[in-house]
């Protein structure tokens, strides 16, 4: 299993390098093939990792959190690099040298975003998650920018702005935690998961209280909780729409996987109650804030975006909740958001293509005109909104019940509320722009 | 552990470069040029890279002197190197039409601006020094000035309105972060400082990037046009 370890990790690099060289057509095939190829590496690793940890010489090291995680990044970086392919044509069609130079960025870009992705749930250590992590954000705020647009140029400051300040206080927080571990482990250790995890419960408490908060306001950031999820809703409507997907589906999941690690050693060293109280705050706070967004937003990119914030928030509440059922639930919501919000943005990159704008009153009869686009987009909005069959449906449900089951009575009214008037605001924008005739 | 008679030494050695950093960190509240910033930046590095092989020589830990090295090349001599050749042009210094682009871009006045910074310095300082935090080989009063290093570094972010103070403002920031790393986790394994290090080097090539598209597109550096995105 360990090559099959070195082969994801290797896979999308070589792809980016081949892909800056190539022409753009040839570029999109071997995306697609390393988008598939991934996907069907992290589906091989799932029987590896279950009830035992597969780690590489200290740096590398997955479990079976790490795959829920890494299947969700796969599988989003698949299906985008297949979307992308008539993206791209559509989107070069003059065939100049600046959609060369475009179309080569585009192409390395994506992949190099990809393989930070992937690469931020396999490390082994505390420092290493934090640079994949500053990675993603250093490779996707170029990508955010390609378009060239102003306001793309906007989104593009504004982001890799607040990230990196984000960041910068996650690294703080990573730094306390290496102080609070070299009380137990010696002043010379790597920050490795599995040892600061044996020796949670010695580590001293005002230090790991800070490191949790910090953690969880840094990677917050990232991770767009409120109140620092202000970037968000720009950089999400101005990204190529690929990238938009992957932002979206992968990058906020990636960023909340390092929150909860840092929440595996809070609640060892603490007890679950005051890691889970910050989640608690930061949960609500961010979905009231995305339903009261998605009640009034004009722009169907940036109603998705704010409907990622509302998911965020409720991973965030579920984590919370504390009980094995939620815990369930959250780890099945990422895999569920992250192929529904996928899949949303790339309905809406058509949109955008068809009516040439993200205004929700210029969509009209989107059915009628797009006969498969259309029932698919309504579709992803329709999962995003929890509505059963779909996956969101049951780890809502599987959320609620833990909250229940651990008598956060009122969280779990809170967020049924909440989720409530969210579906309200997506399923009122879908209506104008999907069913009302033209 | 350390010899009982060395803390006062190395303590004070450390606070005062600590001290130091804070005060080039206020110093850029009042510089109108880019280069000024950037030379600030560089000198607030340089007494990192020296705070290094301080605490390299008292503990006894010659990974430092390794890290000072990295620093020194890095962030005193590279980053300043790039950050000046990706922005030039950029600079009002360059173009003196855009001369108050830095100068004039704080949303408040200079003294207004650095008393606010004198409060959230001393409420980081205060609040740091307040928590239960003994590390017995740590200057603790470095670490509370680190702290007040990254606070004042984010109303510098805040205050200032061009997209060249904000940068510098977050790489000081990665500064102040930086002296609180030297000062409780100075025995971190060398490879992660130093991947830490060449990802800052990372990040300045991406900033300067954005920044040069931003100048090239509205041929100032000001952020006063970038509020199309609201909602």
């Amino acid at each position: 299993m360990d090559a099959v370890v070195v082969v994801l990790l290797t896979v999308p690099v070589a792809a980016a390098i081949a892909a800056f060289w190539l022409p753009s057509r040839a570029a999109g095939g071997i995306t697609a093939a390393a988008g598939i190829s991934s996907f069907g590496l992290v589906v091989a690793l799932i029987p590896a990792v279950s009830g035992r940890d597969l780690a590489l010489h200290g740096f590398v090291r997955i479990d079976a959190l790490s795959v829920v995680f890494l299947l969700a990044t796969s599988f989003v970086y698949a299906c985008v690099a297949v979307y992308s392919i008539g993206y791209q044509r559509a989107a070069g069609a003059h065939g100049g040298g600046e959609d060369r130079r475009y179309g080569r960025l585009f192409w390395a870009g994506l992949n190099l975003f990809a393989w930070s992705m992937l690469a931020a749930p396999a490390m082994g250590n505390l420092a290493l998650l934090w640079i994949a992590i500053e990675v993603t954000t250093i490779v996707s705020a170029l990508l955010v920018a390609l378009e060239g647009t102003d306001g793309a140029a906007e989104a593009a400051w504004k982001y890799v702005l607040l990230a990196s300040a984000g960041l910068a206080i996650a690294l703080l927080g990573t730094i306390f935690v290496y102080y609070a571990g070299s009380h137990v482990l010696g002043q010379s250790y790597n920050l490795a998961f599995g040892p600061l995890l044996r020796v949670a419960g010695q580590l001293p408490h005002a230090a790991v209280r800070l490191a949790f908060v910090l953690a969880v306001l840094g990677f917050g950031t990232k991770a767009g909780l409120f109140p620092v999820h202000t970037w968000l809703p720009d950089a999400h409507s101005e990204a190529p729409t690929p990238v938009s997907a992957l932002l979206s589906g992968s990058l906020l999941a990636v960023s909340f996987y390092a929150i909860l690690r840092f929440y595996q050693i809070a609640a060892a060293t603490l007890g679950t109650r005051f890691p889970r109280d910050v989640l608690l705050v930061f949960g609500v706070a961010s979905l009231l804030l995305a339903a009261l967004y998605l009640l009034d937003q004009q722009d169907y990119k940036r109603l998705l975006a704010y409907s990622s914030v509302e998911h965020m928030g409720i991973l965030a509440i579920g984590v919370s909740f504390g009980a094995p059922i939620a815990l369930a639930g959250v780890l099945l919501h990422v895999l569920a958001h992250a192929a529904a919000k996928g899949n949303a943005f790339m309905g809406a990159g058509v949109l955008v293509r068809k009516f040439g704008s993200k205004g929700i009153s210029s969509v009209t009869g989107g059915l009628d005109l797009l006969p498969w686009s259309g029932p698919l987009f309504l579709a992803a909005i329709l999962a995003l909104s929890a509505m059963p069959p779909f996956g969101i449906f049951r780890s809502e449900f599987e959320i609620v019940t833990g909250g229940l089951e651990d008598s956060s009575n009122a969280a779990a009214a809170i967020l049924v509320v909440l989720v409530t008037v969210a579906f309200f605001g997506l399923s009122l924008a879908a209506n104008r722009m999907l069913l009302t005739p033209r | 552990m350390l010899p009982d008679q060395t803390p006062s030494v190395y303590a004070g050695g450390a606070n005062v470069i600590a001290v130091l950093i804070l005060l080039l960190e206020f110093g850029m509240f009042r510089q109108a040029l880019l280069r000024d910033q950037v030379r600030l930046y560089a000198g607030q590095s340089g007494l990192l890279a020296a705070l290094a092989v301080l605490v390299g020589a008292v503990r006894d830990l010659p990974g430092l002197y390794v890290l000072a090295a990295v620093t020194a090349a890095l962030k005193v001599v590279a980053i300043p190197l790039v950050l000046r050749r990706l922005l030039r042009g950029a600079d009002p210094a360059d173009v003196p039409a855009t001369g108050a682009d830095i100068a004039g871009s704080g949303g408040l006045g200079l003294a207004s601006t650095v008393l606010i910074a004198i409060v959230v310095a001393a409420f980081g300082f205060f609040a740091a020094g307040a928590l239960p935090i003994s590390a017995s080989a740590a200057p603790v009063t470095a670490l509370s000035v680190s702290v007040s290093v990254v606070l004042v570094a984010f109303v510098l972010m805040i205050q200032r309105r061009d997209v060249a103070s904000q940068a510098i403002g977050l790489f000081s920031l990665e500064n102040g972060v930086s002296l609180a790393a030297l000062v409780v986790a100075a025995s971190l394994p060398l490879i992660l400082e130093v991947a830490l290090t060449f990802d800052l080097l990372l990040a300045v090539v991406v900033f300067g990037l954005l920044i040069r598209m931003h100048h090239g597109r509205t041929e100032s550096l000001s952020t006063a046009d970038m509020t199309s995105l609201r909602g």
